[in-house]
């Protein structure tokens, strides 16, 4: 026999007050503790929707980069150095650079740390009329292929180098003298086995001849010359052209630098604009999520408080109840020697009690309201802190609820109760 | 055992003035004996008794039972005292309507923190109850009810018993059984003070007391 003896015993035998009271707190709580799975399932939810976004706009940057490595590819080299006192006036009206720099530039270039561009390719080239073809106009184009960039890992290359005695023809030069790969022919004197003979480009390449470029350099009488370095800018380069400049200058104060292909531009600003618009995306699901949130946490912040203090109105007044309905008891208690916190004890040990019961009830309805709500189907776990504070809540509103009943019936005066009989 | 000298009780009528209870009231009860208090209704048996036994300070007067003044001690005190010194019984029995007759009986126990189930036992059994020990109040007849009202009463071994109408509600059997035990408790050096309308349980008193308005 003991207090607790007293309390189980007497919510067996008055169970709708015990009932009333443990479903006040378990409302309560059930609110709580839903609150805290809706929110805990919306930051998940949240999280996984970001996260999705997140990898949607990696890819479609990871796309962009993509497409800027095979434009430029694609676009091949569209970046020329060209020695410095080359007038860009006339080489654009003449399609031809008759200004030379040394050959060594390329080197140093490529033993340079440069960042800003890719595959140097050092060419000559000249227009001439071909005598052994009947004065055929071409371009010739000397190439000694790509020279590999020092401090870089190796990358294929986007022109292959052409051997000595080999030559490669452009679409209308093959088609007017008939010659296919394998064909012989002499230029200036000189024997060549064509190589390759390229499809129709459209552009002046398919009026170009390619051979190897001290062979060029032989035939032209520029031994240890080029015309240019043609190169491929680096996706890298933030303001291209100017920081291309910037970078070969400091490496090669007798040059310049000139950027080609405008149109692969306007495509990679429109890829990085889809960029852009995906970030933006991003940006607005996280505002558009966080003020869902917050207009959740608001209306948590103020339903929970409401639920708490109606339990706890609802508590006082059902443990009152019990308290009056006590009365007798209460004061034959105390004739028999009861101390007043005897009595008090009884009280919040059945408040301590219906707190407990009205926490797990609460946690369960809460957890299973809020992962209705949350649309996860109460798959959302329960964190050690949505019990404790559940706890903690169903016990707190329970011992305040009852406290003032109690303290009440722990002052009931026995002697009054007892003379009314 | 019980000396009440010159008790007075007043309290505050809701219609305002003081409504005297019981006045300049002299009383004693020694070790042994059984008092029986009369008088007409409203006359302050009743409160005299509260007084008595602790749960009621008079106005005026001097107040000793077992050589201690109850109303000098404090609260928490008063209540150790009642619960080693003073039994009650009372007309409405007053047990605790959730508690079987075995738990009724020891609940005193939390009071005294003296829990001794054999002694329960032997009282639920010298009260005819044992058929009924795990019954609770609203499965016994009247007669139970008052016997197992006395067996708590007589749980902590009081020095005295205070009794309110206890044959009251009983029939003549059952009143004779609650009058033979408090006999036996007085035979037995106890002091027995009961307030009574009943000439039968009067007649079996050592001493009658009347009171009148």
């Amino acid at each position: 026999m003991n207090i607790w003896h007293f309390v189980l015993r007497e919510i067996r035998h008055r169970k709708l007050n015990a009932l009333l009271t443990a479903v006040s707190v378990g409302v309560a709580t059930a609110c709580l503790s839903g609150a805290l799975v809706l929110l805990k399932a919306d930051a998940a939810s949240t999280e996984k929707a970001l996260a999705a976004k997140q990898q949607a706009v990696e890819a479609a940057g990871a796309d962009l980069e993509n497409a800027m490595r095979k434009i430029m590819k694609g676009l091949g080299f569209n970046v020329v150095i060209l020695p410095k006192d080359q007038d860009l006036q006339e080489m654009h009206l003449t399609g031809m650079i008759n200004k030379t720099m040394p050959e060594e530039y390329v080197d140093r270039l490529a033993n340079s740390n440069i960042v800003t561009v890719n595959h140097l390719l050092p060419t000559v080239t000249k227009k001439l009329n071909w005598p052994e073809q009947n004065d055929l106009p071409i371009v010739l184009y000397g190439t000694r292929g790509e020279v590999p960039i020092a401090h870089r890992d190796p990358k294929k290359p986007l022109l292959d180098a052409v051997p000595r005695g080999s030559m490669i023809v452009g679409y209308q030069v093959g088609q007017k003298l008939s010659l296919t790969a394998g064909s012989e022919v002499t230029l200036l004197g000189k024997p060549f086995k064509i190589l390759k003979a390229h499809g129709e480009r459209g552009s002046i390449d398919d009026s170009t001849v390619w051979i190897n470029l001290g062979e060029a350099q032989e035939m032209l009488g520029m031994e240890n010359l080029i015309h240019a370095i043609q190169a491929l800018e680096c996706h890298c380069a933030g303001d291209r052209i100017s920081q291309i400049r910037e970078e070969i200058i400091s490496i090669l104060p007798g040059t310049q630098a000139i950027e080609r292909g405008a149109p692969a531009l306007a495509r990679a600003e429109a890829r990085n604009q889809a960029k852009v618009t995906a970030q933006q995306s991003l940006d607005d699901e996280i505002e558009s999520r966080g003020e869902l949130r917050g207009q959740r946490e608001r209306f948590a912040s103020l339903l929970v408080p409401l639920a708490t203090l109606g339990s706890a109105l609802l508590m006082g007044l059902t443990t009152l109840a019990n308290v009056r309905q006590r009365r007798q008891e209460i004061a034959i208690l105390g004739a028999l020697g009861w101390r007043s916190r005897q009595v008090l004890c009884v009280f919040l040990g059945k408040a301590l009690l219906v707190g407990i019961v009205g926490a797990v009830v609460g946690l369960i309805a809460g957890a299973l309201i809020g992962g209705a709500l949350s649309g996860s189907g109460g798959a959302v776990g329960i964190s050690g802190a949505t019990i404790a504070l559940s706890f903690g809540l169903a016990i707190g509103v329970a011992l305040l609820g009852s406290w003032l009943p109690a303290l009440i019936a722990s002052r009931q005066d026995a002697a009054t109760v007892l003379q009314e009989d | 055992m019980i000396r009440l000298e010159k008790i007075t009780h007043r309290y505050s009528s809701p219609e305002g003035g003081d409504v005297v209870a019981v006045e300049n009231v002299n009383l004693s009860v020694a070790e042994g004996k059984f008092v029986a208090l009369k008088g007409p209704s409203g006359c302050g048996k009743s409160t005299l008794l509260l007084i008595a036994g602790g749960l009621l300070r008079p106005t005026s007067g001097d107040l000793e039972i077992a050589g201690v003044e109850p109303y000098k001690l404090a609260l928490d005190e008063r209540a150790a005292f009642r619960a080693s010194t003073i039994g009650f019984v009372f007309q409405q029995f007053h047990l605790v309507p959730y508690l079987d007759v075995l738990d009724n009986v020891l609940a005193p126990s939390l009071a005294s923190g003296r829990k001794d189930w054999k002694r329960a036992e032997a009282l639920v059994e010298k009260f005819g109850l044992t058929p009924r020990a795990h019954h609770t109040p609203s499965a016994l007849s009247t007669g139970e009810r008052q016997r197992a009202a006395m067996a708590r009463a007589l749980y902590n071994k009081p020095k005295v018993l205070l009794a309110d109408e206890p044959t009251g509600n009983l029939d003549p059997e059952n009143a004779d059984i609650v009058l033979k035990q408090l006999i036996a408790f007085a035979d037995q050096g106890g002091a027995v003070l009961m307030v009574t309308h009943a000439s039968d349980a009067s007649a079996v008193a050592d001493e009658i007391i009347t009171l009148g308005h």
